[in-house]
C-alpha cells in the first residue's frame, strides 16, 4: 500500500477520533460506575433506544458469558429502558437526545466511550439484539477466549451476523421479556452468503441471508452488510470506521486467513426478527435516522406488508455452536 | 523418603501455583519455586505466606525472565542448585511451571521413576530431525548470535539475523557440544543434573548458550547428552504447541481427554479452569497406576486444529477463511459435472440423466431469468435463492455455496452460451469440475425455433462467439477442470459411447452400461439450415462439418475421437 494512501487512512482515523470527542460531548452521565471496572474486565458497549423488553435476557446472556461491565448509550428511550439499566450494579449509562444519524449511527458515541474507558480492555461492541457465539461458548467464558487471543497476539475477533427468524409470520409468536429470543427465532440460512474484499480497508464485505433473498433479490448490492468485528482489544488510538463492520487502523480488519487456513471466529446471532420488529421498523422509518436514508427499513416495510415469513424448507434450525462450525459459518481455527 | 523434587517456574496465576505446590509438598515432594522478578513484591510475599506452613518448600533467588532468553535457564539453574543442596534425598528433579497440573497421583510418578532410577526423561533431538521449530530458525539457533529480544525488539532481531545470513557468520561451538533440541520440561536424575551444573566447563557452556536462540529448549537437552547414562528422549509433561510455537491451553472441557492421556503432568492449564484443578488435585483422584503415558488422543485433537488453521476446509469461503486466488486448496468442496449442449441435442436429457445417476440434476443454473434448480425450486440447499440478480451479483460464491451446501451429493447442471457466462473461468480453473461440451449444439434449438431468420442469424452469431470464448478458456493452460469437448458433428457419430465415457469418469456413478438412450432431436435438414446461415453471411463453424445432404450424418473415419484435456 502506498505511503500516501496509508497516510490518508491515518488522517481519516484522526478525524474519526476528533469527531468522537466532539459528538461525545452530547452524552450525559446517568449512572457512572466505571470506577468499578477491574483491569482484566471485558467491557460491553451498546447503543440503544426503547429496548426495555430485550434487556433482561441480554444482560443475563452476557453476564453468564463473563462480561465484567456494561456501558450503555441511551438515545432517548421512553419505555423505561434507562431506568431499568440505571438500577443494574454492573452497568454505566449515558443518555443523549442528539441525532443518531448525525453521530454516524451511534458510532461516534461508542468511539468516545471506548477511547475513554476501553483502553487496554477487551471490548465487545454489539446491538441489543446481537448475541455472540464463539467456539466452545457452552463450556468456556469470553475471558478464556480473550486470554487465548492475547497469548496469540491477536487483537480483534470477527463474527458474522446471522439473521435468525421464526417459522411462520413474525408477528404470530409474541416475545416475553426475559425469554430467550431464539426459542422463537430459531431458524437461519446456512449457505447463501456472498463475500467480497474491501481492498481499501482490508475487511471482507459479506451480504446474504434471509434479508437479501426476501427484500433485496432485485438489488443485491443494497443488502445489509453482515461482516462484523465486535470484539477488540482496545487501544485509545483505535476507532470504528463504519458501524462494527470495519476498524482503523486497517490491520484490525484482517480477521480472516488469506492463505487457505481458517482463523478462529464466531457468529453474532441476530434476534431482530421477533414480533417487536413490525413496530420497530415503523418507528425507525418515521424517525429516518438509519443508514442510506433508511433504505433497509423502507425495504422491510414493503416486504413485511406482503408476506413476512422467511422460513423455507431449506432453513436450518439452530442447535449450538458446533452445528454452525460444521456448516462452515464459523471456525475453531487452531483453538482446541 | 522423597525421591522426586519439583522445580517450579512461576510468573502469573500464583494462586494456582500455590495450590499445586501445596498438593505436591503435602505428598512429600520437595518443591523449589522460582518467581519471576517482574511479579510485585506484594504478590510474592503473599505466595510465601500462603505456603509458609510447609517445610519442604523453598523459594530460589528471583530473576527477571523473558520468553526465549537465557534468563529462563538461569532461573532453572539456581532453583535446581537449591533443590540439590537442600534436599539430598531427591533422586529425580522435575522441572515444571506454575501453570502445570499433575494429572496422576504423585505416588504413581514416584513409583514410575523408582522403577527407572537412572533414566533421564528429556526430549533431546538433533537439529536435523526437528520438524517443530518455528520461524525457520533451526540449525541457525546455534550458529548465530541472538542478543536482541524477539518480543521487544523484533525489528533489530530480524535485521541482525538477516545480516548474519548475508555475511555467512558462524559461531564456533564449545568443545564436546553437539546441539540438541527438545521440550523445555524435563525430569533429570541427580547425577546428570549435578554433572551439568558442576561441569568444569560450565562457564564456557553458559557463555555460549547465552546467545543461542531459545536456550531453554537446548541447554539441558544438549548437555544431558554428555553425561546421561540413559536418556528417554521424551518429556513426561504433556505440552502441545501450535503452529506459532505457543503452548495450547487446557480448559474444563478437556477433562476427559486429559484423564485418558495417562500423562503425569500437563501444561498449560487455564488458571480459571476450576473443574480441572478440583478434579486432579482431589486427594481421592486415582489414575490407572503404572500405565504408560499415551498422549496420542490429545495429539490427534491438536493436529486437527493445526490442519484447520493452516489448510482449512476445501471449498469453504467464510468470514475467517477467504483465500487469495489460487490459495484455496480446492476452489470447491467436491466434484460436480457441467454439461453444455446436451440438453439442446437431447430432448429429455435432464430427466434421462437424473434417472441414470439416481440423483437430482439441475437445469441451467445460470439462465439469465433465474437459476433452474432441480425440480424448478425457488430456493435450494442452504437457502440459496434462484433470483438471477442475487446469483449474478457474485456467481463464484453462488456455485461454491451450492457445492458446499450439498456436500456428499454430486451436483450436475447444464450450461449454455445463452447463460450468464461470468462463472466460466472459475469452473475451468476448478479441479472438481467435470465439464463436457458439445460445441454448436445450441444451433439445434435455433434450427427448431419459430423465429424470423434475421434474428436467428444474429442470435447464432452471438452464441457462437460466446461459446468460442468459453472453449478458449477451457483450452487455456491454467485450466484444471476435467474437460471433454466434441463438435456437434463429432458427437453424433457415437453418442452412446461418448455419454458412457462421461458417466464412467464420475465417481460413484453406476458402472452399468447404458442401455436406454436419451431422445435426440431430429436433425433432418440441419445441414441445409447451416448452409442458409452461411448464405446470410454468418459462418457457423463451431458445430463441425455438416454436409447439406442428410448422408453427412453417417459415421465417418475413426480419427474423430473425443479428446480429454486435463
Amino acid at each position: 500500500m502506498k505511503a500516501v494512501k496509508r497516510y490518508g487512512l491515518r488522517l481519516r482515523r484522526k478525524k474519526f477520533l476528533v469527531r468522537a470527542w466532539r459528538k461525545g460531548r452530547s452524552l450525559l452521565d446517568v449512572v457512572n460506575r466505571t470506577s468499578g471496572i477491574k483491569p482484566a474486565d471485558t467491557l460491553c458497549i451498546v447503543t440503544l433506544r426503547n429496548e426495555r423488553v430485550r434487556m433482561p435476557f441480554f444482560l443475563e446472556y452476557y453476564r453468564d458469558k463473563g462480561v465484567g461491565h456494561f456501558l450503555f448509550v441511551d438515545n432517548g428511550s421512553d419505555d423505561g429502558t434507562l431506568e431499568f439499566l440505571a438500577e443494574q450494579p454492573d452497568c454505566s449509562v449515558w443518555m443523549t437526545d442528539a441525532s443518531y444519524k448525525r453521530s454516524r449511527f451511534g458510532m461516534d458515541w461508542v468511539n468516545h466511550l471506548l477511547r475513554r474507558y476501553g483502553h487496554g480492555h477487551w471490548c465487545l461492541v454489539v446491538d441489543p439484539d446481537e448475541f455472540l457465539v464463539y467456539p466452545f461458548c457452552d463450556t468456556r467464558p469470553i475471558p478464556a477466549l480473550t486470554d487465548w487471543l492475547d497469548a496469540s497476539s491477536i487483537r480483534s475477533f470477527g463474527a458474522m451476523l446471522l439473521d435468525m427468524y421464526p417459522k411462520g409470520p413474525i408477528s404470530t409468536q409474541p416475545y416475553r421479556s426475559g425469554q430467550d429470543p431464539f426459542e422463537i427465532a430459531c431458524w437461519f440460512d446456512a449457505g447463501n452468503y456472498s463475500i467480497e474484499r474491501n481492498w481499501q480497508f482490508g475487511n471482507l464485505w459479506i451480504q446474504g441471508g434471509p434479508r437479501a433473498r426476501a427484500f433485496f433479490a432485485e438489488k443485491p448490492a443494497r443488502a445489509p452488510a453482515l461482516n462484523k468485528i465486535p470484539l477488540v482489544k482496545w487501544d485509545k488510538s483505535f476507532c470504528f470506521a463504519s458501524s462494527t463492520h470495519m476498524l482503523l487502523p486497517r490491520g484490525l480488519n484482517l480477521v480472516y486467513d488469506e492463505w487457505g487456513g481458517e482463523k478462529t471466529s464466531g457468529i453474532l446471532l441476530h434476534a431482530k426478527f421477533i414480533d417487536t420488529f413490525g413496530a420497530k421498523a415503523a418507528e425507525e422509518l418515521e424517525r429516518r435516522q438509519h443508514y442510506a436514508n433508511s433504505a433497509e427499513y423502507r425495504a422491510y416495510k414493503e416486504g413485511l406488508e406482503q408476506d413476512p415469513d422467511f422460513w423455507t424448507k431449506w432453513s436450518e434450525r439452530y442447535i449450538n455452536w458446533r452445528q454452525l462450525e460444521i456448516l462452515g459459518l464459523m471456525s475453531k481455527g487452531n483453538w482446541a | 523418603m522423597s525421591t522426586v523434587g519439583f522445580v517450579m517456574l512461576c510468573h502469573t496465576a500464583l494462586n494456582r501455583a500455590a495450590e499445586v505446590a501445596r498438593h505436591l509438598a503435602e505428598r512429600d515432594c520437595p518443591v523449589v519455586i522460582h518467581v519471576d522478578k517482574r511479579v510485585s513484591r506484594q504478590d510474592f510475599s503473599g505466595l510465601q505466606k500462603a505456603l509458609a506452613d510447609l517445610d519442604n518448600i523453598r523459594f530460589s533467588k528471583r530473576h527477571r525472565c523473558e520468553w526465549g532468553t537465557w534468563s529462563l535457564v538461569v532461573a532453572s539453574q539456581t532453583a535446581s542448585e537449591l533443590m540439590l543442596a537442600e534436599f539430598p534425598g531427591v533422586r529425580h528433579v522435575y522441572l515444571s511451571s506454575g501453570s502445570c497440573l499433575p494429572l496422576r497421583p504423585v505416588a504413581d510418578l514416584r513409583d514410575y521413576l523408582a522403577a527407572r532410577p537412572m533414566t533421564d526423561f528429556i526430549e533431546s533431538v538433533t537439529t536435523k530431525d526437528v520438524d517443530w521449530t518455528i520461524d525457520g530458525l533451526n540449525a541457525e539457533r546455534f550458529q548465530f548470535r541472538f542478543p536482541f529480544s524477539w518480543k521487544r525488539h523484533r525489528f533489530l532481531f530480524d535485521r541482525y539475523v538477516e545480516l548474519q545470513r548475508r555475511t555467512g557468520f558462524r559461531r564456533g561451538l564449545p568443545p564436546g557440544v553437539v546441539p540438541h533440541l527438545g521440550s523445555q520440561w524435563w525430569c533429570l536424575t541427580r547425577q546428570t543434573l549435578s554433572a551439568i551444573l558442576q561441569d568444569p566447563a560450565r562457564r564456557e557452556n553458559d557463555a555460549y548458550f547465552k546467545l543461542v536462540w531459545i536456550p531453554d529448549e537446548s541447554y539441558y537437552q544438549t548437555l544431558a547428552r554428555n553425561y546421561s547414562r540413559h536418556i528417554e528422549s521424551r518429556s513426561l509433561t504433556l505440552s502441545k504447541f501450535d503452529f506459532q510455537g505457543k503452548p495450547h491451553v487446557f480448559y474444563d472441557d478437556h477433562l476427559h481427554l486429559l484423564k485418558r492421556s495417562d500423562c503425569f503432568v500437563a501444561r498449560k492449564i487455564w488458571p480459571q479452569a476450576d473443574r480441572l484443578y478440583q478434579t486432579f488435585l482431589d486427594p481421592a483422584h486415582t489414575g490407572s497406576s503404572m500405565a504408560e503415558p499415551a498422549p496420542g488422543k490429545i495429539d490427534r485433537v491438536f493436529a486437527k486444529a493445526l490442519e484447520r488453521r493452516t489448510r482449512g476446509r476445501a471449498g469453504l469461503y467464510m468470514h475467517s477463511r477467504f483465500p487469495n486466488k489460487d490459495w484455496e486448496n480446492g476452489k470447491t468442496s467436491g466434484p460436480y459435472s457441467v454439461f453444455q449442449g446436451f440438453n439442446d441435442l437431447f430432448e429429455d436429457f435432464e430427466t434421462w440423466l437424473s434417472r441414470r445417476l439416481g440423483s437430482r440434476v439441475h437445469g441451467n443454473l445460470f439462465d439469465p431469468k433465474k437459476a433452474r434448480f432441480a425440480g424448478d425450486q425457488d430456493i435450494y440447499a442452504g437457502c440459496l435463492s434462484s433470483a438471477a440478480a442475487l446469483r449474478d451479483y457474485n456467481p463464484e460464491r453462488f456455485i461454491s455455496n451450492l457445492i458446499w451446501n450439498t456436500r456428499g451429493e454430486r451436483q450436475v447442471f447444464q450450461f449454455s452460451p445463452r447463460d450468464t457466462q461470468d462463472v466460466g473461468a472459475f469452473l475451468a480453473a476448478d479441479t472438481n469440475a467435470q465439464i463436457s461440451v458439445i460445441t454448436g449444439a445450441w444451433a439445434v434449438r435455433m434450427f427448431a425455433a419459430n423465429r424470423d431468420f434475421a434474428s436467428i442469424r444474429d442470435e447464432s452469431a452471438r452464441l457462437q462467439k460466446r461459446e468460442m470464448e468459453f472453449v478458449n478458456t477451457l483450452r487455456h493452460v491454467r485450466t484444471r477442470a476435467e474437460v471433454r469437448i466434441w463438435t456437434l458433428a463429432e458427437f453424433i457419430e457415437e453418442p452412446m459411447e461418448n455419454l458412457q465415457s462421461i458417466l464412467d469418469a464420475m465417481d460413484g456413478a453406476t458402472a452399468l452400461r447404458l442401455t436406454e438412450a436419451p431422445r435426440m432431436a431430429n436433425l433432418d435438414g440441419f445441414g441445409q439450415f447451416l448452409q442458409n446461415l452461411k448464405n446470410q453471411g454468418m459462418n457457423p463453424f463451431i458445430m463441425g462439418d455438416f454436409p447439406t445432404t442428410p448422408t453427412g450424418l453417417q459415421p465417418k473415419s475413426s480419427d474423430t475421437r473425443p479428446y480429454l484435456v486435463r
